[in-house]
């Protein structure tokens, strides 16, 4: 158990940065999830902490003691791959006794620690089958059970989820999620998805081009995302996003299609007259009841029925921006309605519409 | 599936049944041959039907050689033979693998001018180098001796290209899982890519014990030494060409015997073969 430390942490190919700095402490003990899109530098950012890929500038620490030029088998990590990365040859037993072998522990100890962690993952029927013959999740717990028994400092996921279908992954997440909290091992997870990161993550790490652009609780994430970015990549389906400006007494937001979105109080009367996104997702926006003003008239042109939910997509006055909204799943609506919405102040965000950061409330 | 008619059927067997008789006529014709007196044979009256004097033939084959032209025992030829076709097919595979390795996981400089440089050897078989590698092979003293006969032949770009390309095929997570369990790139080769390569590595085993077997102009030009003979040029040395009779029922007799080791790895190892060509175990 261990704390692992990044300081300003940057990675280039060539001349090409991918990494641009990113700083993070994550604690002893915490499930941290990396999330973001393909190509946004997590699995980069976790192969270095592995020692997979070399640092090319900042420092990264594990337990206090900067690991930069330490080999990844003396950085007392172990890493669990999308692919498993099992040796197709050797057994199950093999597979995870292999590592403590080459460390020189004693038969007796590789064999107690091997038997233990087979108990946890449920596979003791399964030691002498070889990788091939096991099913995903099978296969998925042999690379975890591979992980725990190195007893390491700090675990890494990289994407352990994807390739198991989407029960299988559901189940997995769970399992994931006890283990940790069990050994109290520091972890830390790569995911591009975001539902696996919420229901994981004692705090995630939105990343994005390379950056980290929000760090925190996943519910914190939710309701205050720092940025544009993030506030649509957070949350599905994704926030719905209104081009507009403050008005001139900062008490609502004028949007381009002509409709005026009330703010709570007067937060942003300093910020009059400035050009902002309007955040609100769709789980927010309310049908009209009695008593609150319509914000939007939304002509209703796809109807998705999820069960417990429906998801109308439409665009306002039939014209305007595109929105969604999430009802209740006994709501009967039909495409070609129109429907009147109100946008809670309490449920706004926004965004300046230049730089896309967060304007403080 | 094409229509089936019944005239065509016949037509197609027919031309497999040629083909049968052209492939297998000559080798039973000598497996007969080899069972009759040298006089039946030189007087062309021994048929179609096994002779009786099998065990005398091969006995004389395998011991004494042919009587007319001395030539060397069939026993000491198949040694020869083995021990050549033995070294090339495990140097030729224990250096390609190992270059492949290097090629493939090892970052060196001239990493791709070395691996062109073996692509290249592909174009370079024994018969065009083989004045140069006759005279070097002749400065180190090598002639008529086993290293002679097999060293030339064991340097081979299709190996090292087939473990290549098979190499490639190793995710890349598994060498990192491997770093991660603290292997080396030896442990990895040992524990992990050597016997991830074992149905490869029989594969090529067949294919080289069989090319070594059947060398016949190396070792024609290296051994001067009738004891080093190969049995392939063995044979040749048997058949005269002037002055004596050739001793057919040994030549024939000979000709089975060097049948038989390339038949015997071919079926003992052709569940493996087969896989090799086939299994991609990942």
């Amino acid at each position: 158990m261990a704390e692992v430390g990044l300081k300003n942490v940057k990675k280039s190919y060539g001349g090409m940065q991918v990494i641009h700095g990113i700083d993070c402490a994550i604690k002893d003990g915490e499930f941290m999830v990396l999330v973001g899109p393909s190509g946004c530098g997590k699995s980069t950012l976790l192969r270095m902490i592995a020692g997979l890929e070399e640092i090319s500038a900042g420092e990264i620490s594990i337990d206090g003691r900067v690991v930069n030029d330490v080999e990844p088998k003396d950085r007392d990590i172990a890493m669990v791959f999308q692919n498993y990365a099992l040796y197709p040859h050797m057994s199950v037993y093999d597979n995870m006794a292999y590592g403590l072998r080459i460390r020189g522990l004693s038969k007796a100890e590789i064999d107690e620690r091997v038997n233990k962690a087979a108990g946890i993952l449920q596979l003791q029927e399964l030691l002498q089958r070889k990788p091939r013959q096991l099913s995903g999740g099978q296969r998925q717990r042999v690379a975890m059970g591979r992980a725990i028994v190195r007893d390491p400092k700090v675990f890494l996921f990289d994407e352990p989820l994807s390739n198991l279908d989407a029960k299988l992954r559901v189940q997995m997440r769970v399992e994931i999620k006890q283990l940790q909290n069990r050994l109290g091992t520091t972890a830390v997870y790569v995911t591009h998805d975001q539902v696996e990161a919420m229901t994981l993550a004692d705090r995630l790490v939105v990343m994005n081009a390379g950056v980290a652009e929000q760090i925190g609780a996943p519910l914190e994430v939710y309701a205050k995302p720092a940025s544009l970015f993030v506030a649509g990549f957070i949350g599905s389906p994704a926030m719905n996003f209104l081009a507009g400006k403050i008005s001139g007494d900062g008490r609502a937001v004028e949007l381009a299609g002509g409709a005026r979105v009330a703010l709570a109080d007067g937060r942003f009367a300093s910020s009059a007259g400035r050009k902002v996104t309007l955040g609100v997702r769709p789980e927010h926006l309310v049908q009209d009841g009695a008593g609150t003003a319509a914000h939007f008239q939304l002509a209703i042109e796809l109807v998705e029925t999820l069960g417990a939910d429906t998801l109308l997509h439409g665009r306002i006055d039939g014209k305007g921006d595109g929105l969604i909204v999430r009802v209740d799943g006994a709501t009967m609506v039909k495409s070609g309605q129109t429907l009147a919405l109100h946008a809670p102040p309490g449920a706004l965000h926004l965004f300046d519409g230049e730089t896309g950061k967060r304007l403080s409330d | 599936m094409v229509e089936r008619r019944p005239f065509s059927n016949l037509l197609a067997h027919l031309i497999l049944w040629a083909g049968i008789i052209v492939v297998v006529f000559p080798v039973y014709y000598t497996l007969i041959a080899s069972t009759h007196n040298p006089r039946d044979i030189f007087n062309g009256e021994i048929g179609f039907l096994p002779g009786g004097v099998p065990t005398e033939n091969y006995k004389a084959a395998l011991f004494a050689g042919a009587k007319q032209v001395k030539t060397t025992p069939a026993t000491v030829m198949m040694l020869n033979s083995l021990a050549m076709a033995l070294m090339i097919a495990v140097g030729k595979i224990a250096i390609s693998i190992i270059s492949a390795y290097a090629v493939v996981y090892f970052n060196f400089f001239g990493r791709m001018f070395a691996f062109w440089t073996i692509f290249v050897t592909l174009m370079l078989p024994v018969e065009v180098r083989i004045y140069p590698t006759y005279k070097v092979v002749a400065d180190l003293g090598l002639l008529n001796s086993y290293w002679g006969l097999s060293v030339p032949l064991i340097a081979s770009a299709t190996a090292t290209l087939l473990f290549r390309q098979f190499f490639m095929t190793i995710p890349d997570e598994l060498v990192e899982a491997s770093k991660i369990d603290g292997a080396g790139p030896m442990r990895f080769f040992w524990d992990t890519v050597v016997p991830l390569s074992r149905t490869n590595m029989a594969a090529l085993f067949v294919i080289l014990f069989i090319y070594g077997w059947n060398q016949y102009l190396w070792p024609l030009l290296i051994t001067t030494d009738a004891t080093m003979d190969t049995i392939i040029v063995g044979i040749r040395r048997q058949i005269v060409t002037s002055d004596a009779n050739t001793d057919w029922h040994i030549v024939m007799a000979t000709a089975v015997l060097a049948m038989l080791p390339p038949v015997a790895v071919v079926v003992f190892m052709q569940r493996l073969f087969v896989k090799g060509l086939v299994e991609t175990e990942k």
